[in-house]
């Protein structure tokens, strides 16, 4: 196959950027998409020319360290995949592919196709997370979760954080990653203690990074890798006003 | 210098406990005094760290990834083994221990796995506190399933997605840590080498791989949890960043490498489909729980399949040969990587090899499916399958899977006492980074284990003994050997920037690979391990000469990160060479041809090879010098492994 690309060049979240046209050539249909960018790559750095950067790591779809917004889709026009498992054969002969880094305020560009999505960690840092130390917890078996729940928690958990959902929203909100961690956490007996602390210091670390409101419109669930739900968002939201109405005491004496 | 593995005295399975209480404590005033440096935060880096930071020690850690939770334990897919008996099929952690020194082809210290074995059954506990979904039975409690070299079910799973989420857990204590301001996390970061004062580990150099800043950071000690190194042969099962510069340099500066030939390729991935492949994916061990592998009797058939003028589900059962069950009837699919794979090779060189490149064999499933329906089958490996269909375009559910082994994991790594102390005091090693528990192969669902044994039982307790024994006394960063360091580094980074020849490093690592694949892979020979060895040293000078590095030190720079790399695995490439020459005979994943059974499995010299292989680093060019520790065997008894 013969292609062409037009991809977005940015030396540095300073710089302003420009969209560069590439020729893909004697590209196989097996090849997945990251593999015909390394092909480019290649000849780029024969030419003595700066290769395209890109993130990548696994390159099986679980680390969510790949991105690119590929005509028009965040991971490209297949549904419930990454772009690393996104393979030629989905092109025809001859098209013209358009490149583009997430494009969200809260996910900065690192460098031409790569963005900076530490928001996601400090999000997860805020409270993603069951407070017990290593050692001196009761046995796995102690506590019997419901096989359809435990199943539930882990459909949530899933979530490989890779920011699809924010680049696909119009207003690059966050909802659908943090909700899935609060949702996996409030499910689970274990998360129950925290339940209520959780949701609001995850929601204001994510209010405090500019992510955009949700608008319900759905657009994250549709090009998430990883098939995360809506009804994550439900679930939040409830867990979120509730605590807003009833619970938010706990919060304050406990935060740090 | 004498290795000493520091072994604690006493019965097998009194060491632990009575070590443990032996080891000298830091004073909980004291722990805030103390800076302790972790680099990588994968399984083994992330569990430790976010103990330690609990225990109130000071923490940097570091990763190259723009997050800790895209360390390489997130593609772990099938499991993780612990000794509970929940399924009261006679497991024990005796025997835990006995199949992790049998399947290691016993060449593994008995001491450090028995101790593995025992903490396995906390990991467990650990996880599920963290709220890690394990996959449940209905009744609520945890499920289990068997994965190879096992005839007990002790294997924990969430899916097919275990060691995501595994990580996932050790990352959210160590976000809590990081929110507590106990550890400070330092992502893009890359750590090039490790400063020594008095042959102690006092700190790291790295380079900030946004800014391209190299900076020294100082410690009381440093902790390696870098991973394992697969990817020197290029195509592996490994995450593309995967690499063994941080282990390589800290060898450089006296770290001991333990045993570099020991790998382990695993019998079922996807094969290759062509030299544009960047990296071949794994189909989960878990598989051959339920899917038969078999391939044409006859080359007749096998060439038809090839050229696709028949399909897999039209050969009739009578021309098939499942040849593990055929030739182990005892553990049948379920035999050990090693066995696994090379009987997979063997049949592609009888010329009964499928699929279009003659490289495969068959994994299939229409037997599981018709026993057990095929919606539980997609139930219990959904992913595994939808995984294939994006690879291959092909169906499993009514196509049997093509399978191939590739490069999975290293055995070997640095050699680390039973403290997982390195060779340079102060400087440990944790996780797929060190040598340790799995001797010359290691057994499914083991490596997650190990990672977070080091990382959440055993690192807490040993670190502590040497910094109640060094004191809290702030590291002098003024001593020279910082600046020193840091120099090293930047030379190196400005002769790699120098380069400007006409290959690149891309085209050096896979040809480092077709070297190692070749001659230092399924099957090793004298002879052809003495011509790689003059192979990797010409490819070496060449690099040197002829690589293209593109771009400067001040940036994101892919090329340069990606050279330092292939540099530092072309020379590990060369001591893997000589490792495999110097061990004679075959043990686990290493099969020397010279060293086999008349029956084609590896024979073990107990009498000259009974050791760890612990290499030591001479200088530039200079051949290293072997130090051996012996092996010995109190609780097990040696004899060949037979899975029939
Ligand atoms: C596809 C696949 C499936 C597997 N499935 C299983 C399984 O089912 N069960 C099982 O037990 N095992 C499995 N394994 C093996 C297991 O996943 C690994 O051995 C284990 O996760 C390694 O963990 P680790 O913490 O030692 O290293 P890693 O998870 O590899 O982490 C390495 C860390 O070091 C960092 N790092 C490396 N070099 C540097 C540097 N120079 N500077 C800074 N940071 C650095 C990285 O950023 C990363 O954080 C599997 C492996 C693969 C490849
Ligand atoms: S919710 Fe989906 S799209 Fe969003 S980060 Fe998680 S996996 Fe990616
Ligand atoms: S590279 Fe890991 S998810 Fe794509």
């Amino acid at each position: 196959m013969n292609l062409t690309l037009k991809v977005w060049r940015q030396k540095n979240a300073q710089t302003s950027g420009k969209f560069v046209s590439y020729k893909a050539e004697n590209i196989s249909p097996d090849m997945s998409f990251l593999e015909m960018l390394d092909v480019v790559n290649e000849s780029l750095t024969h030419k003595g020319d700066e290769p395209i950067n890109f993130d990548h790591d696994c390159r099986e779809g679980i680390c969510g360290m790949c991105s690119l917004y590929i005509n028009g889709h965040p991971h490209g026009p297949k549904r419930g995949i990454t772009t690393c498992q996104l393979h030629m054969r989905t092109f025809h002969d001859g098209e013209t592919i358009t490149i583009e880094p997430w494009r969200a305020e809260a996910f900065p560009i690192v460098k031409d196709l790569a963005v900076d999505r530490s928001a996601f960690d400090r999000i997860q840092q805020a409270g993603g997370y069951v407070s017990v130390n290593t050692g001196g917890v009761p046995d796995g078996n102690a506590i019997p979760i419901p096989k359809v729940i435990a199943d539930e928690a882990f459909n949530s958990a899933t979530c490989i954080g890779c920011g699809a959902c924010v680049a696909a929203c119009k207003n690059a909100s966050a909802m659908l990653f943090v909700s899935a961690k609060i949702t996996q956490l409030g499910l689970l007996p274990q998360g129950q203690p925290e339940r209520y602390r959780r949701v609001q210091s995850m929601v204001a670390q994510m209010d405090e990074e500019g992510f955009g409101s949700c608008t319900n419109t759905g657009a994250c669930e549709a090009e998430c890798p990883k098939e995360i739900k809506l009804t994550n968002i439900a679930r939040m939201n409830n867990d979120y006003f509730s605590a807003k109405l009833f619970r938010e005491d706990e919060v304050h004496e406990q935060g740090h | 210098m004498t290795l000493d593995a520091k072994i604690p005295q006493g019965p097998l399975a009194e060491k632990w406990s009575k070590h443990k209480f032996d080891l000298k404590l830091v004073n909980p005033a004291n722990k805030r005094k103390y800076d302790i440096i972790i680099v990588g935060t994968g399984l083994a880096g992330a569990s430790a760290a976010a103990t330690l930071g609990e225990l109130g020690y000071n923490v940097k850690a570091f990763c190259f990834q723009d997050s800790p939770r895209r360390a390489h334990s997130i593609a772990a897919q099938g499991g993780i083994n612990a000794a509970k008996n929940y399924q009261n099929d006679g497991d024990s952690v005796f025997r835990l221990f006995y199949d992790t020194i049998k399947g290691g082809d016993y060449r593994a210290r008995e001491s450090n796995v028995h101790r593995l074995a025992e903490v396995s059954v906390n990991i467990i506990d650990q996880c599920v506190a963290q709220g890690v979904p394990f996959a449940r039975e209905y009744g609520g409690l945890l499920d289990n399933r068997s994965f190879g070299g096992s005839q007990v079910s002790r294997t924990f799973y969430a899916r097919g997605q275990t060691g995501q989420q595994l990580l996932l857990g050790a990352y959210s204590a160590l976000n809590r840590q990081i929110h507590a301001g106990k550890v400070k996390m330092y992502t893009r970061h890359e750590m090039l080498d490790v400063v020594t004062i008095d042959g102690h580990a006092k700190g790291i150099v790295t380079r900030n791989m946004l800014t391209g800043a190299i900076d020294t950071h100082d410690g009381h000690a440093v902790l390696l949890c870098t991973g394992g190194y697969s990817n020197v042969f290029y195509l592996s099962t490994n995450a593309i960043g995967s690499n063994v510069t941080a282990a390589w340099r800290a060898h450089k500066r006296g770290a001991f490498f333990g045993n570099p030939c020991y790998t382990q390729i695993h019998p079922t991935c996807i094969p290759v489909t062509g030299d544009h492949q960047s990296k071949l994916t794994l189909m989960s061990e878990s598989l051959r729980n339920d899917g038969r592998v078999w391939a044409p009797k006859t080359v007749e058939i096998a060439e038809q399949l090839r050229k696709g003028t028949l399909k897999a589900d039209q050969v009739k059962e009578d021309d098939r040969d499942y040849f593990l069950e055929r030739k182990y009837p005892a553990f049948g699919n379920l035999v050990p990587r090693d066995v696994a794979s090379r009987n997979a090779k063997e049949m592609v060189e009888e010329g009964k090899g499928v699929g279009g490149s003659g490289f495969a064999v068959f994994l299939d499933f229409a037997d599981a499916i018709k026993r057990l329906g095929e919606e539980t089958v997609k139930a219990k490996y959904g992913n595994l399958f939808d995984m294939y269909i994006q690879i291959t375009d092909e169906n499993p559910y009514k196509q049997p899977m093509r399978i191939y082994p590739a490069v999975h994991y290293t055995m070997g790594g640095l050699w680390v006492d039973y403290n997982l102390s390195t060779t340079i005091p102060g400087l440990y090693a944790l996780g797929e980074c060190n040598f340790s528990d799995h001797g010359a192969n290691r057994l499914g669902a083991s490596a997650l284990m190990q990672g977070l044994s080091d990382g959440y039982f055993v690192i807490p307790y040993t670190l502590g003994d040497y910094l109640a024994k060094i004191g809290p006394k702030k590291v002098d960063t003024n001593h020279p050997a910082f600046a020193a360091t840091k120099k090293d580094v930047v030379d190196h980074v400005n002769k790699l920037l120098a380069l400007k020849g006409t290959k690149t490093t891309n085209e050096y690592h896979r040809e480092l690979g077709h070297i190692m694949w070749e001659y230092c892979g399924m099957a090793r020979t004298d002879e052809g391990l003495r011509k790689a060895k003059g192979l990797i040293q010409a490819l070496k000078a060449d690099f040197w000469k002829n690589a293209i590095v593109t771009g400067e030190n001040e940036e994101v720079n892919a090329s340069l990160e990606r050279a330092g790399r292939v540099a530092d695995f072309i020379e590990l490439g060369e001591l893997m060479i000589d490792d495999a020459l110097m061990r004679k005979e075959s043990c686990g994943g290493h099969f020397r041809v010279e060293s086999q059974t008349a029956d084609g499995e590896a024979l073990r010299d107990d009498e000259n090879f009974a050791f760890v292989a612990a290499w030591e680093f001479k200088g530039e060019n200079q051949p290293e010098e072997l130090h051996k520790e012996q092996l010995t065997f109190e609780a097990v008894h040696l004899s060949q492994r037979n899975y029939a």
